[in-house]
This record gives C-alpha cells, structure tokens and sequence, in this order.
C-alpha cells in the first residue's frame, strides 16, 4: 500500500505517527500539493492511503484506524468516541487556531487560549478514569489521532496551561514516542511549513474550517510559490532599498497620448479589441468577464505601463437575429440596433470600461471597408461561386436561414428537428434535407429553390494562414485553448465558406447577379474592428496596416476562437493589403451561474442591466468577476462566494490595510508621513514586495490577469502582517525610540498602500481613485514601474481617510440570489400558479397508476424537447414562458402520479399527533 | 441526530426503549449505559449499538472494510451534518455521485451502517431534490432507491420517488 503525504500539511502527522506506531508496512510517497489532491475528493495537504485492492482512503482518521486494524486492534466504544469527537469538535478548532498563528501571526497563546474548552475535556477524561493513556493504559489509534491535531498548534506540552498537569504528562510522553517525534521531524520541517502557509496565505480561513476544495481557487503555479516564498538574496535586499530611496524621481513621467491616439514611432504599439458583442442580447456577467471586463483591465495595465494603447469596441449588428426582433417590436432593423447599442453601451459605462471608442458595425465605413476586402479577395481569385439549394418560405416571401424552419430529423425521425441540428440524436442536418419542412415563423411550407452564392476559397489560403499562424503562436501570447481550438481546425482541414446570404439587413454585395444579398455576418463582423476604428480616426489604417509598429491583441470566449484565428486572417491575408493580424489571442473559458448556465429565459443569473441594481458598487462587481476570471478552466459565480471575497479578500485584508496605514498617519502624525528609518526587517519587506510586484508583472504581461490579482492581494497580506507584528499603535505612547519605529513602520506602510493604489487601479479603478484622493497620491506616480519606490516622502500630508469597502450581509445576499434565480427559480415560479389551477387532480389521481406515469413521462419528454428548442432559436420570450409553464405543470402532473407530493402533507399530518 | 438512533435501533431488533440525551449546541447524542460516563456522538453509539444487536459485520469485515466504513461515518457526521448551503449540498451529491460510479453499496459490495446513516441523514435532502436533480446524480439516486427498499431502514419515513427512464438526456 501508498501512502501519499504532501510536506508541511499538517494532517500527514497523525497518519505518519500511527504507522510508525502501528509498524504499517506503507510505501511513503511524499506528494507535491500544488500539483493535484491526492484523492479525487479531498483537497491538496490531505493525506491519501492507497490500498492494494485499489480502494483509496482519503480520511486522516480512517486511515489512522486502518493501520492499527490491520495489526489486530481492534476499535473500541471509547477509540470510536475519540476519533468521532477529533473530527468534529478538535479538528475544525485546532484548523482555525492553526490558521491565526500562521496567517495572521496571532501568538501561540492566544491561539491555545481559544481551545480551552476542548483542552479541558481531555485533562478531564484523563484525570476521571486515571488511565495513562485516553482509551485505556496502553497507547491505541485515538492518542495518536489526538496529538496529531493538538501538536501542529502546541509544539511542545509548555504552552499548555500548567493547570493541566494529566494533559501535559500525556502530550510530552507522546510527543516523546519514536512514532510521533519521527513523524514531525519528517513532516514539520521549517521550508514545509512555509510552503504550508504560503497556501493557507492565499485561502480564505473558512476553506479550511470546512476541508472544502472550491473550483473558484486558482491552481497555484510553482513560479507563484517561488515568488512568494523563495529565500531572499542579499542582492535582492539591496536592490530593493536602492530603488525605495530613488522615490518618485525613479519613475517615469507617465505617457498621455494626444487624441485620437495613433501609433507612435519607437514606442510600443498596442491596439486591444474585444469581440463585438450582438446587439441585441443584453451581455450577462459571462459575457462581461469573457471579452470587454477582461480586456479593459489589460488595457488598463497597458496604459500604466505607458504602452501607446488603443482599445475598441461595438455592438456586431446585423444579420437574421436582428430582422426578426425589429418585425416582432414592429420597428425597422436600425431603430432596434440604435436602441440596443444605447443599451449597451450603458452597461459598459457602469462597469467603468474605459473604452477609447465604441461604436458599432452599421456605419458607411463598414461598407466601404468590407466590399474592400471583398473586391481584392476577389480580384485574387480566392472567392468562389457556387449554387446552393435553400428553403424558400413563398408566403414570407424570403429564404429561410436555418434557425427559422424545422421537420423532421432525416437520422432519427425526430419530428422537431431544426434546421442546423437535430436536438435528439445530435447530428448536424442540412436544413434542405428535413422531412415535411415548416416555416417557423408563419407554419408555412417553404420549397426549395437554388440559389447562388459566394464562398472564400479556405482550402487554397490554407498555405499561407499555416506559415502565418506558426509565426503567431512562436511569437505571440495565445491562450491553451486558442491554440488547442486552432489545431483541431486546421487538422480537420479546411472547406470553402460561404460568405454571402439571402437578407436585407446587412452589408450589401457589391457584384453583379448578388446584388439583393448581403455578407453572411462572420465574413463582416470581425470587419467590425477596422470599421470601428475609422469612425474614430480617419487615420485609422496605421493601426490596422501596419503590422511592423502595432501589436494586436483580441480578446474574446473560446467559442469565438475560429473566427479569429482561422478565417478573418484568411480573409485579411488573402485581400493581401498589409493588415495587422493578431499578435495575441485571449480567449476565456465560460463563467457559469451558481450551478447552471445564464439564462435571459428562465431569468437566470445576472445580467449587465441588472448588477446595477443590486446596489453592490461596479468595482465589487469588477474584482469579483476578475478574481474569477475563467482562466484555464470554467468558473462559476456564487453569491455566497462574492460575499465571502468582499469580507474577506476586500475587507478584512485590503481595505483593512489600506485603512490602517492612512489612519496611522493621520491619528498618530498630523496626517503628515512621518521620517522612516528602515531597519533589516523593513528592508527585507521591500524586497518581498517588490518580488510580488515582479511576479504582478510577469503575470499581467502574458494577460494572466487572475492570478495577477493575487499578487495585489499577497502584498496587502504582507502588509497586515507587518503592521500586525510591529504595532505601531502601542510604540508610539512609547520612548523616543519606539516612536521613530512607530513613524517608520506607518510610512511604509502608507507607502505601500500608495503602490497597490497604481496596482489595482486596472482592476478596480473608483476605489484606486478614492485611494489617490485619500492619500493625495501625485498624479505623477499613477505609473508602474518594476520597481517599489517611495513615492510619498517624509513631510507628505495625507488627505482625508476613510473606509473603502462595505460588508456584505447575509441577508442582502440572500435577498439578491433569491431575486436573481439560482437553480430553483422553475418551481418557485410556478408552484403558486400551479396549485391554483389545479387543487383537484393532485387527490383525484391514484398515486403510482403505471400507465398515467408512462402517459405523463413522455409528455414531459416532448415539451422538453419543445421548449429547449425554443429557447436554442431565441424565440420570443412570451411564447417560451408560456411553453415552460406548461411543462412545469406537466411535471408537476407527473410528480403527483407518482404520489411524490400527496405524501408530503400526509407525513407532516403524522407527526403532529 | 437522536431519532435516526431509534430507527436504527428498530432496524436491528433491540428492545424498545433506550433512552438518548442531547449534548452541547450542535446537539450531539447521548446514550446513558449502566457502566461508566456513556457514549457520545453518533457514530460511536451507532457502532455500539450494532454490536450489541451482535450485528458486526454491519461495521465491515475486512480491515479494509471497516476503515472505509468509518470513513464514511465520519464523512456523513462531518460534512453531511456541518454543511448547511446549498453549496454544501451540492458538494457532497457530486462527491457521492462519483464514489458511488463503480459501487453498489459506500463501501462496495457490501451493505453497512455507513450506508444506514447516510440514507438517514440524506432523506430530507433527497426529497426536496427536483427531478431533473436526482437524474443529474444518478449514481446517489440508484443507491438511495436501493437503501431505501432494504427492508428495515426507510421505517415511517417517505418513499422518494425515482423515475426510471431518463427525462434529461438531452440535457448537458
């Protein structure tokens, strides 16, 4: 058998105790935690025993058992009791009392100070029955699950309180067994401990209490241990006071481009678009963090850096969608672009987007550009033309794109097949091959007709996008997932698209016998971006002709990524015009909503318009969506978990110290920095930040931008610490020597708080403003350099400090996940409705009658289907509630055949006598 | 708590009338016996109990049987009784659900107080689950529904329903 340890967890003690106690013949294997839990369900530091049947023990308690068991002992009544009371009374406490040593650095007797109860319900065991040991006079499992809980936290028998004379003389003679001493050289090793708490640093305490893994907790990567926790050099102090002492005249003047802002000779040129979201779809919280919120925040940091940064965006107007909204509204398809792009472009504004231009795909300049493109594609020879066979609605008098007819599967007789895909077996239909095809809009039989149409010739520019994109990938920052996506395209080889439709509302077709047809809108939405762009200069082709000067970034979700990567750069390397192409493609994986999807129909979740609403401030909004930034692997937005951040993350550490450190010098100094003389422990603190603000750095620069907050947050970390552990409030009643470190301390402090000001400005730009306000930060120092500088010297005078963050309740939290929907949204809506319109069935039914249950099984089945199609073609939201509330109902129906709800009352009725 | 002690007890056919007290805030169970202090907490009075009803193999046979039993007592005792959201929940249905894939009982093929409890502590969880929820942990549902008719354990408690054809397979 394996048994898997991780160094430093505090749980491998006991385990490692008990089989050197119990003499288990176990193959040690020391794990690295970072790299994945040991057991599927236990989080990293949690030991695991592989057993050779392949069972895996993932309990430090059972596993303990287990090897006293295999030698013959076997659990008593009283080792039962034990482990039970060490699992839910003494674990959860000595965790927390763990925790605030090693976190917060409270003292060791503090800390045993808070276990006082359970301490004495041991000394009170063991004085009662007058055994040396706690379940008898030999040493059993419980002793060793016991101590390893206590000994992490206690050390050694003298922190106990003398008082407890039974509990100490049992603790030292454990402590003092080969078995335990053995086990705590091996496990409590200084470096261990360290890497122990570098991962507690970064967890909020109530993970711990609980032992819970959440999906929302980054992967630490081993360069962010190195960052945290490697030892530093001599070099690295020195440096960093060097740089401290530069203050401000170290840092750059900051670059403020004239507008519009252009390319610049000799600077980096960094133009940043973000997908153009479609109009008329109000963007929910997924669709902020994965391209807009994400890419304001790089260009944010861009601008910091004093990169020449250009970022645009829009709304992506036309095509099918848009034409049915504006005949369902009865207004013409512009009127309805208008009133979304408004809407749009109001949610950005809250969100604080700090957009150069907005604008939209329904411009001249959208035409002009992309009938560009299109007449030097064509000139190139990279267009062909084709004949295609479409259904042709007679009465609508239009072809009918494939969202707007169904039939019947021509796989699996599926009778409500769309005409893009059948919902039932999967496979993708040609809308042409239904059976008995309808007109979704007026249930009209459409005919086929064929059509001609214009498709870009991938397969002949497959040559030139492989040699461009393997100098794209070498060079640029591509997210896993873009490359990944990107392959899988290229290796499943590329097809002739076709790039013109049969509609009114788009770009027209400028050539001969297409006239009355417009570009399919991927061919045109990316297009977008140049367009975008002239609306906002007219010189806005050296941006996008000149790939020597500029670098591109877009950022989008990865179901955007083939549009991006494969076919606008064969667009644009086909029309052969220099364009600039992506350097950098950032593509996110998908934020869900508490357990499920976002949902506009079932009212799910939280939408742009809404978060406004809530009264929770855009900057909350902002860093919690950042902090979990789906980065590498899908995320999932969680009320509780945005409380928990804000108090915990926002408030007890960042706010809390940014507070503490302006409050200092206003109370105790007259609001002016008082004079600072570092001493070894100061100075090794600016090295510490300014390893922190290195990796910030390293991150950001390859658009890590998660994990890159957690640098900000570290740094507040060690802040706290700092003044935790000096406490300047009780040095300045001192002597002269303790007031000079009082002032020492807080102007570091403050300092710092100044730094992480300009850090956390991309993230959370009002509450870095009020911070530069507060503290009067110059303007000349919102610049980030490489380096932690003093930037407000002895004698600067503070302005007025004042709390940054508000707690969130539990109640208002509530209130807000009750509102917003969270998985039961279905039956809280509709319960009401259902038990007024039908009291009567619900007794009449006969509980469990087969043939009903089967009868209203597949209705349930159907309506289903029905109402997930619905919502796949966006239909209308009147009809798709209407069709939901039926199959609530059905369901319903169907729960009361099988007598699942009549039950209910009966039971309650039961216990009331 | 106190009361699935009872049906505990029932199920193994000792004689009516032990009594239980409650201790502390989380209402820890009792159990008086004629010699010395009694017993504590649930799992250590349910292991008991199981003896006396002479019961054992309830507890495992195997070394590696009994260990995992206690694991999962710990388990239901630890997480199933401190979680109290919704998330907790959630949690502890997806982390059932994947052990319970290539088993049929907690700890494999054999029947245990591991499953016993863990029937007792997830009924009032599994009876509010919707129907597209217990289709979604379909592993916990084939394992409640075969607790539950074990004959003995579900007592007065409700029958929960599970539908046997599947609704959601389009679902992902």
């Amino acid at each position: 058998m394996r048994l898997r340890v991780a160094p430093g967890g505090p749980a491998a003690l006991k385990v490692l105790a008990a089989a050197g106690a119990a003499a288990a013949p176990v193959r040690l294997v020391w794990g690295d935690p970072l790299e994945r839990p040991l057991a599927s369900l236990s989080p990293p530091w949690v030991p695991a025993l592989e057993l050779d049947s392949g069972t895996v023990l993932f309990s430090p308690n059972a596993i303990c058992q287990f090897f006293f068991l295999a030698r013959g002992e076997e659990p008593t009544d009283l080792t039962n009791q034990w482990l039970e009371w060490e699992a839910t009374e003494l674990q959860p406490a000595a965790s927390a009392a763990l925790y605030a040593q090693l976190v917060h650095g409270k003292k060791g007797q503090e800390t045993v100070e808070a276990l006082g109860q359970l301490l004495d319900h041991i000394e009170q065991n063991l004085t009662r029955r007058g055994t040396a040991y706690l379940a008898g006079d030999t040493k059993s499992v419980a002793d060793v699950v016991v101590w390893g809980a206590l000994f992490p936290v206690l050390q050694d028998e003298t922190s106990l309180p003398s008082e407890l004379q039974a509990l100490r003389t049992w603790f030292q003679s454990m402590t003092l067994s080969e078995a335990c001493r053995k086990a705590a050289d091996s496990v409590l090793m200084p470096k261990a401990l360290l890497e122990f708490k570098s991962y507690l640093q970064k967890h909020p305490p109530p993970c711990l209490a609980t032992e819970k893994a959440t999906s929302n907790e980054p992967e630490s990567s081993p360069q962010e241990e190195d960052g945290s926790e490697h030892a530093l050099t001599e070099e690295e102090i020195t440096a960093a006071v060097d740089a401290w002492a530069r203050g401000v005249a170290a840092l750059p003047k900051p670059w403020r481009p004239q507008k519009p802002v252009l390319p610049v000779e000799g600077m980096r040129n960094v133009l940043i678009t973000s997908a153009l979201p479609y109009v008329n779809n109000v963007p929910h919280l997924g669709n902020i963090i994965g391209c807009v919120l994400s890419a304001d925040t790089f260009a944010r940091y861009c601008r910091l850096r004093n990169w020449n940064t250009l970022y645009v965006c829009g709304t992506d107007e036309y095509g099918t969608a848009t034409e049915t909204k504006a005949m369902e509204e009865g207004l013409t398809p512009q009127e309805i672009c208008n009133k979304y792009n408004a809407i749009h472009a109001e949610i950005y504004r809250w969100f604080d987007i700090s957009f150069d231009y907005f604008g939209r795909t329904t411009t001249s300049h959208q035409t002009t550009i992309a009938q560009d493109i299109f007449q030097r594609l064509l000139a190139r020879g990279f267009l062909l033309q084709d004949t295609v066979e479409q259904l042709r609605c007679e009465d609508c008098q239009r072809f009918l794109a494939d969202r707007f007819v169904e039939g019947i599967c021509p796989f699996c007789n599926y009778e409500e097949a769309r005409g893009d895909q059948c919902d039932k077996c999967g496979k993708l239909i040609n809308a042409v091959e239904l059976k008995n095809p309808q007109c979704k809009l007026c249930r009209g039989i459409p005919v086929v007709k064929t059509t001609q149409h214009l498709f870009l010739d991938l397969p002949k520019l497959e040559e030139r996008l492989e040699a461009w994109l393997e100098q794209s990938f070498a060079t640029g920052d591509w997210t896993a997932n873009a490359r990944y996506i990107t392959r899988s395209w290229i290796r499943d080889g590329l097809k002739p698209r076709c790039i013109t439709r049969d509609l009114k509302w788009g770009t027209p077709v400028p050539l001969d016998g297409f006239r009355d047809k417009v570009f399919y809108v991927w061919f045109d939405a990316p297009i977008g971006y140049l367009s975008i762009t002239a609306n906002y200069t007219d010189q806005w082709e050296r941006w996008w002709k000149n790939p020597q000067q500029v670098e591109l970034y877009n950022f989008m979700a990865k179901d955007n990524v083939p549009f991006h990567s494969v076919i606008f750069p064969s667009s644009l390397l086909g029309a052969d015009d220099n364009y600039t192409l992506v350097n950098h493609l950032i593509a996110t994986e998908y934020l869900n909503y508490e357990d499920g999807k976002f949902s506009k129909s079932r009212g799910v979740g939280v939408f742009g318009d809404m978060a406004k609403d809530t009264g929770i401030p855009a900057d909350i909004w902002r860093f919690y969506l950042l902090y979990l930034r789906p980065e590498g692997q899908d995320s999932a937005f969680s009320w509780s978990d945005l409380m928990l951040k804000n108090n915990s993350e926002l408030l007890n550490n960042l706010g809390n110290f940014i507070n503490r450190a302006g409050m200092f010098v206003c109370k105790f100094f007259g609001g002016t920095v008082p004079n600072m003389v570092l001493t070894l422990d100061d100075k090794r603190l600016l090295a510490r930040v300014t390893l922190e603000l290195r990796q910030y750095h390293q991150l950001l620069e390859k658009v890590r931008i998660r994990d890159a907050l957690r640098c900000i947050l570290s740094i507040s970390r060690h802040g706290n610490q700092y003044i935790q552990v000096n406490e300047p409030w009780k040095r300045i009643k001192g002597d002269e020597k303790d007031r000079q470190r009082a002032g020492t301390v807080t102007g570091v402090a403050v300092n710092m708080a100044s730094m992480l000001a300009v850090m956390l400005q991309p993230y959370m730009p009002s509450v870095s403003l009020a911070i530069q306000e507060q503290l009067r930060i110059p303007p000349d120092c919102f610049i980030l350099s490489h380096n932690f500088t003093c930037t407000l010297p002895a004698g600067h005078c503070v302005g007025t400090v004042s709390p940054l963050f508000q707690k969130l309740e539990n109640d208002q939290v509530e209130a807000l996940r009750k509102r917003f929907g969270g998985g039961q949204t279905e039956d809280l809506a509709v319960e009401p409705q259902a038990k007024q319109t039908h009291p009567a069935p619900a007794t009449l039914m006969a509980p469990g009658d087969p043939q009903l249950i089967q009868e209203l099984t597949e209705k349930v089945a159907k309506q289903g289907n029905y109402v997930r199609q619905l919502k796949a073609n966006k239909a209308e939201k009147a009809q798709v509630d209407t069709e939901v509330a039926t199959l609530l109902e059905l369901k319903k129906q169907l729960l009361l055949a099988e007598g699942k709800s009549p039950e209910v009352p009966l039971f309650k009725g039961k216990r009331k006598k | 708590g106190v009361e699935e002690l009872a049906l505990l007890a029932k199920l193994l056919g000792l004689p009516r009338g032990i009594k239980y007290g409650v201790q502390g805030e989380r209402k820890v169970p009792v159990l008086q016996t004629n010699n010395g202090p009694g017993l504590t907490g649930l799992m250590t009075i349910a292991a008991h109990l199981v003896k006396q009803a002479k019961k054992d193999q309830l507890l495992g046979i195997t070394a590696e049987e009994k260990a995992v039993v206690q694991q999962w007592l710990e388990y239901r005792v630890t997480r199933v009784d401190g979680g109290t959201s919704k998330e907790d929940t959630t949690t502890i249905l997806k982390d059932l659900n994947i052990h319970l894939e290539d088993k049929v009982y907690l700890a494999g093929n054999i029947f245990t107080l591991a499953d016993i409890l863990m029937y007792y502590g997830l009924h009032h969880v599994m009876v509010d689950l919707t129907v597209q929820e217990k289709e979604k942990y379909l592993n916990v549902s084939r394992w409640f529904n075969h607790i539950q008719h074990y004959p003995g354990v579900r007592q007065h408690l409700s029958n929960v329903i599970f539908i046997k054809n599947r609704l959601y397979t389009n679902a992902h």
